[in-house]
């Protein structure tokens, strides 16, 4: 038994192309334990949204293994929750009817009033009180993504998967959201895997960091963030935290091939 | 002005704008109404050949509904294999669009040999070839252009492929099959006009415009025009309405 919650090992993938195989993850191994906010950056087309794809069983993997909390994926499992750079909230329905939505797929011992409580709960929880009979192209872009956040964690899932979902925003609409985040960490608990190419937010929301080299990738760095206790956008002008993000920065650096000593040497 | 005053009285206004101007030009220009009959040549027509407009009226009507029902049905269901799978999309798509680049007139009479005798039946296949085609297309682009993560919010769950078509793909194709029933439903009055007049068999407004023709009575013909545009309109809005029950959160809020 281990208490890993998301276990990858030696995990090998390659999309099949015109050109012949184009191999995107090269023996990728990764443990993330329970309860732990994981953050995986790297270099542009690393293979980090096959990564996601693989955990959440939408895609099996070549070689390798991957595991959630003991049992191997084979399959989508209604234990993971996803969200994604686009919010895809469906326009024919309200936002309270959205989140809802994977109540309607999985099943769950919640009865129905339980359920709308919990959807109410959670869209109070990241500021959408009033907007519960909206449709979304009524919600500005921030607006949205908060509401495809509470939809990815209303069944409880015990993983929760977030590909770039803070991406396509303006800056002072994702720094909101990744307090609301930490937020929604503290209400209720639970392993997240974040795709991320903002090393500010990786370093913001996650206990642990995860540096992928260029493809074929395998994690190649990995930096635990030590900032204990309730973090606030402060914490990231620290000397400490400004050292975290240099050194993050050097990795990814090192993962496109573009050190100082490789280009001093052209 | 209200909106709802505006929308009744804008196209009365234009109606009306548009009869008195014709009126106007058939008088001043001194045209026998054997070359051009004005609106008031069509009042005496309509009260002297009423009970006939109304039953062929309903003849062309029925005809057309239930040939545009046939194409909503087999249209869909033609879309959702072609959206689904690649295969059929990529073999099927050269037959459909030769299919309908052939022109219906030169269908009509050939229709007309194999089902001899089944006017009704005949053209309800006409109205039906005529406009199935933009029903067909629309749903299957409608279907191929699904976002995969829309795909992938439910399947992440383990939705089966019919919870993923019925939850999330029929629904948002929905303002593209109302686009193209708008257009099918005039195509399928030319369909159901077509049969009626190419292959003459006694009914619908076809028939009535053939016995104008055949009478000499030239306003008789332009009344009938006017019925079937009357017709055109209330079915378009039909759809019209019913677009805005089942797809009304596509409009967006002004």
């Amino acid at each position: 038994m281990s208490t890993q919650m998301i276990e990858l090992r030696g995990v090998t993938h390659a999309y099949k192309t015109k050109a012949g195989p184009l191999p995107v993850l090269d023996d990728l191994s990764l443990a993330i334990p329970e309860n732990t906010f994981c953050a995986v950056v790297g270099p542009s087309g690393c293979g980090k949204s096959t990564l996601t794809r693989l955990v959440s069983g939408l895609m099996r993997p070549d070689k390798g293994e991957v595991w959630l909390h003991d049992q191997k994926v084979t399959s989508p499992r209604p234990t993971v929750g996803m969200a994604f750079q686009n919010p895809v909230l469906l326009e024919w329905r309200t936002i309270l009817q959205n989140v809802l939505l994977p109540l309607e797929i999985v099943k769950s011992p919640m009865s129905k009033a339980q359920a709308m409580d919990r959807a109410r709960h959670l869209l109070d929880l990241v500021g959408l009180t009033g907007f519960e009979d909206k449709r979304p192209s009524e919600l500005s872009g921030g607006m949205r993504q908060r509401a495809s956040l509470c939809r990815s964690i209303i069944h409880k899932p015990d993983v929760l998967i977030l590909d770039e979902p803070f991406g396509a925003l303006d800056a002072f609409t994702r720094e909101d959201l990744w307090c609301t985040m930490h937020d929604l960490r503290a209400q209720e608990p639970f392993t997240c895997l974040l795709i991320t190419h903002d090393l500010r937010e990786s370093v913001f929301l996650a206990d642990q960091v995860i540096v992928l080299s260029g493809r074929p990738a395998h994690a190649q760095y990995v930096l635990d963030v030590d900032i204990p206790g309730k973090r606030s956008l402060e914490d990231l002008y620290t000397p400490k935290a400004v050292a975290m993000l240099a050194e993050l920065r050097h990795q990814i650096q090192v993962a496109q091939g573009r050190t100082p000593e490789a280009e001093a040497a052209e | 002005m209200s909106d709802t005053l505006r929308k009744i009285f804008a196209p009365l206004i234009f109606i009306v704008g548009i009869l008195a101007a014709w009126e106007w030009a058939v008088w001043y220009n001194d045209l026998p109404d054997f070359r051009m009959a004005s609106p008031s040549d069509l009042i005496p027509r309509y009260i002297r050949f009423w009970d006939l407009f109304l039953i062929k009226s309903w003849e062309t009507l029925w005809r057309t509904v239930v040939g545009l029902g046939l194409a909503v049905v087999v249209g869909t269901l033609f879309g959702m294999i072609m959206g689904f799978s690649r295969f059929a999309r990529e073999g099927l798509y050269p037959i459909l669009v030769g299919f309908n680049a052939i022109p219906k007139a030169t269908v009509v009479p050939i229709v007309a040999l194999m089902f001899v005798g089944q006017h009704d039946f005949n053209t309800i296949l006409i109205a039906f070839m005529i406009s199935f085609f933009p029903i067909a297309v629309s749903v299957s682009i409608g279907l191929s252009t699904l976002e995969p993560e829309y795909r992938d919010i439910l399947r992440s769950l383990g939705a089966s492929n019919f919870t993923i078509f019925w939850k999330i793909a029929l629904p948002k194709t929905l303002p593209e099959f109302f686009g193209a029933l708008k257009v099918a439903v005039t195509l399928a009055f030319i369909g159901t006009n077509l049969m009626e007049i190419v292959s003459p068999h006694g009914r619908g407004l076809g028939d009535l415009f053939d016995s104008g023709r055949i009478s000499a009575d030239y306003p008789l013909m332009f009344a009938v025009l006017f019925a079937l545009a009357a017709l055109g309109i209330l079915l378009f809005y039909v759809v019209v309405f019913l677009e805005r029950i089942f797809a009304g959160w596509a409009e967006r809020p002004q």
